[in-house]
């Protein structure tokens, strides 16, 4: 026995969602092809250096910012890949990833930043950022397909959607954790708002910002397999066919590509801001 | 009396949800204690006065909870007063409009902080740097004046250092460094010699002294050590509970103390390192130089005396008869002149008592004061010392000579 009738939330999300596509169908072809040519130049430039010059430039990096173990484990697996046949599938999904985590930071630290000057937005961001998080990312992708047609694009919608919060959420923190004498001292000088936050509050909590950006990079690629849900490219759709099909070896390989490739994005994106602190 | 450069008056910081609830109890007569218990806030200065001169160390001393770094940070508006005013150079602060505040931190005064407060991302220069960076773009003005400053604090060739680098004297003194380059009138300086070991806090302290005598800022300097409070301050305020509770010199502070807290608070205070032969020297006996023995003998007869100090016409010092050599001398026709102990121990007047117990050791005479100019302006015997460091009032601005 119900005590009221029940309520029509359903109905209500459904019609806000015809309202936005009816009303702003403009702006959201305009920022799909945005996106998408985004997407597609990040791929061209991937894709038009040789796998080869590719590996190398990933180890020499993971060289650069960690340990010559990881730039092993870089050379090694990368090649593995392409051994496998995986590689094209790798572009896709690392432009998939990258687009997702640059968009994620272009939004997420300007909004970390705006959180951590004042407690009353950080109050009503932090439960919106709750419910990004919380959400099972599967219902994003229902609303992004009505919006955003099939595609990469939607794909990236839901990965910034569900990657965006650990971004904003460190940027934040970072920023408040810069210790408080650090901030008397900037204003004890005469600093301004701008100057206290470019040439001490960011500078100081650039390692937890980047640990943020790491954890938004590793939950982009937890979403590739969601995103080809909805057409997006690349390892995810390579799994995503192997278990429709029962394929349990090519499903293994893909993820392992999948593996290989988040271990080596999170130890070279996990050592930067640490190198940079020295 | 110097000019007053900075002036308090009834400064009051309230802190808790209704700051100006907090300050009508207050009005009304309540104790910081009172308010605590019926609001919940907590009075954190109460009603502090006082006036800076220009080019002199105040001290504001208290123990940890008694406001005084509050009090500090009311002076450059880290922290807004709930009430009251704070006039630097005559201009009330208080009023001040955030650009007009800005203006006022950049130029007129600066900060040192208690735990260093340097940027550790920042080399040493650049953190010297800071304060003239924030004004404006001339880098190449900036950055001398930036040397200049570390020079002066003999962190010359460690500019591009970072801070973690560093021994915590040195650091702090990037962070005078900083404070200095832009030369303001006004430094604040929050327990900066707190975090150091004894040793360095000890070099810090003297070298503050060295370089005030050439900079003459005008110094607010915050302590809980007793010790340091008397060895730099020209005056101290003493703070407790929020309330400043005495402001004198050093000395008035020890002789004087306004009430039982203050008594409290001095009476371990090691009174060698704040009494000087000043106050406890005594008139000298002194005859002049063209008398002869005889007159010595019977001088220090008179006066029942062992020794006698000899001085010029312009009563400079020459030397010392004791009687026995005086007796000896009549006996035997000698003249003044042989008998004379030129090689004399002196002190000056400001000389602390912990400076003269080696002096007093080495010589049987008492020790002759004098001044500049070697003029005698008095002597010590042990036995005012001894009575000094006693507390004997006696033996203190007693004995007629100041």
């Amino acid at each position: 026995m119900q005590l009221f009738p029940k309520l029509p939330l359903a109905e209500w999300v459904e019609q806000a969602v015809d309202f936005l596509t009816d009303n702003l169908g403009p702006f959201f072809e305009a920022l799909t092809e945005g996106i998408e040519g985004f997407v597609e130049f990040i791929v061209l430039i991937l894709s038009s250096i040789p796998a080869v010059v590719l590996i190398a430039i990933f180890t020499g990096l993971a060289w650069w910012a960690s340990r010559w173990t990881i730039a092993l484990f870089t050379a090694v697996g990368l090649l593995l890949i392409q051994n496998l046949g995986y590689w094209d599938g790798t572009i896709d999904t690392l432009a998939l990833v990258l687009s997702s985590v640059i968009i994620s930071i272009i939004i997420g630290v300007p909004i970390g930043i705006w959180i951590s000057q004042s407690d009353r937005s950080r109050n009503v961001i932090t439960p919106i950022l709750d419910f990004m998080q919380t959400m099972p990312a599967f219902v994003y992708l229902i609303p992004a397909i009505l919006f955003f047609g099939i595609g990469v694009v939607p794909g990236i919608i839901a990965s910034v959607i569900f990657a965006m919060p650990p971004t904003i959420r460190l940027t934040n923190l970072g920023i408040r954790q810069v210790p408080e004498d650090l901030i008397e001292a900037a204003n004890a000088f005469g600093s301004t708002t701008n100057q206290k936050l470019f040439k001490v509050q960011l500078p100081l909590a650039t390692p937890t910002i980047m640990a943020g950006i790491n954890q938004s990079i590793m939950l982009a690629l937890s979403m590739v397999v969601i995103a080809s849900l909805v057409g997006a490219p690349g390892l995810g759709a390579d799994v995503y066919r192997a278990v429709t099909q029962l394929r349990v070896g090519t499903g293994f390989e893909a993820g392992l590509a999948i593996v290989i490739l988040a271990i080596v994005l999170d130890r070279i994106s996990q050592n930067i801001g640490s190198t940079k602190q020295q | 009396m110097a000019q007053s450069k900075i002036t308090i008056r009834n400064v009051t910081k309230v802190f808790g949800k209704s700051p100006k609830q907090g300050m009508n109890l207050l009005n009304n007569g309540k104790t910081k204690q009172q308010i605590l218990e019926e609001t919940g806030m907590t009075v954190g200065v109460n009603k502090a006065n006082f006036e800076v001169n220009a080019g002199e160390i105040f001290v504001i001393m208290g123990l940890s909870g008694s406001g005084k770094s509050t009090l500090v940070r009311m002076l450059n508006r880290l922290i807004d007063p709930t009430d009251g005013q704070v006039l630097i150079d005559g201009e009330d602060i208080v009023k001040l409009k955030p650009h007009q505040l800005r203006e006022v931190r950049r130029r007129k005064m600066s900060m040192v902080f208690q735990r260093f407060a340097l940027f550790p991302h920042r080399t040493v220069l650049n953190n010297t740097i800071y304060g003239l960076e924030v004004q404006g773009p001339d880098k190449q003005v900036q950055k001398a004046k930036a040397l200049q400053s570390l020079k002066l604090v003999g962190l010359d060739g460690y500019e591009n250092s970072y801070p973690k680098e560093l021994s915590g004297g040195m650091q702090q003194r990037v962070g005078l460094a900083r404070a200095l380059a832009n030369d303001p009138d006004i430094l604040l300086m929050d327990e900066a010699f707190s975090a150091l070991d004894p040793l360095i806090r000890k070099d810090m302290q003297n070298e503050l002294l060295e370089l005030q005598e050439t900079m003459e800022k005008t110094i607010v300097f915050i302590t809980h050590d007793l010790d340091e409070a008397l060895r730099i301050g020209d005056r101290i305020a003493l703070m407790k509970d929020g309330s400043i509770v005495q402001v004198g010199t050093p000395e008035e502070i020890l002789m004087n103390p306004a009430n039982d807290y203050v008594e409290r608070f001095v009476e371990d205070v090691d009174l060698s390192k704040v009494l000087t032969a000043f106050n406890i020297m005594k008139r000298p006996e002194k005859m002049q130089n063209d008398r002869g023995p005889r007159v010595a003998l019977q001088l220090m007869r008179d006066e029942g005396i062992s020794s006698i100090y000899v001085v010029d016409k312009r009563q400079k010092l020459i030397g010392a008869v004791t009687a026995q050599d005086a007796a000896e001398a009549v006996k035997n026709n000698q003249s003044l002149e042989d008998i004379l102990i030129h090689d004399l121990t002196t002190v000056t007047p400001d000389t602390l008592i912990v400076d003269m117990f080696e002096k007093m050791t080495g010589s049987s005479l008492p020790l002759a004061v004098v001044d500049d100019e070697n003029r005698l302006k008095g002597i010590i015997v042990r036995g005012a010392v001894i009575g000094a460091l006693a507390g004997d009032d006696n033996h203190i601005n007693g004995n007629g000579v100041n």
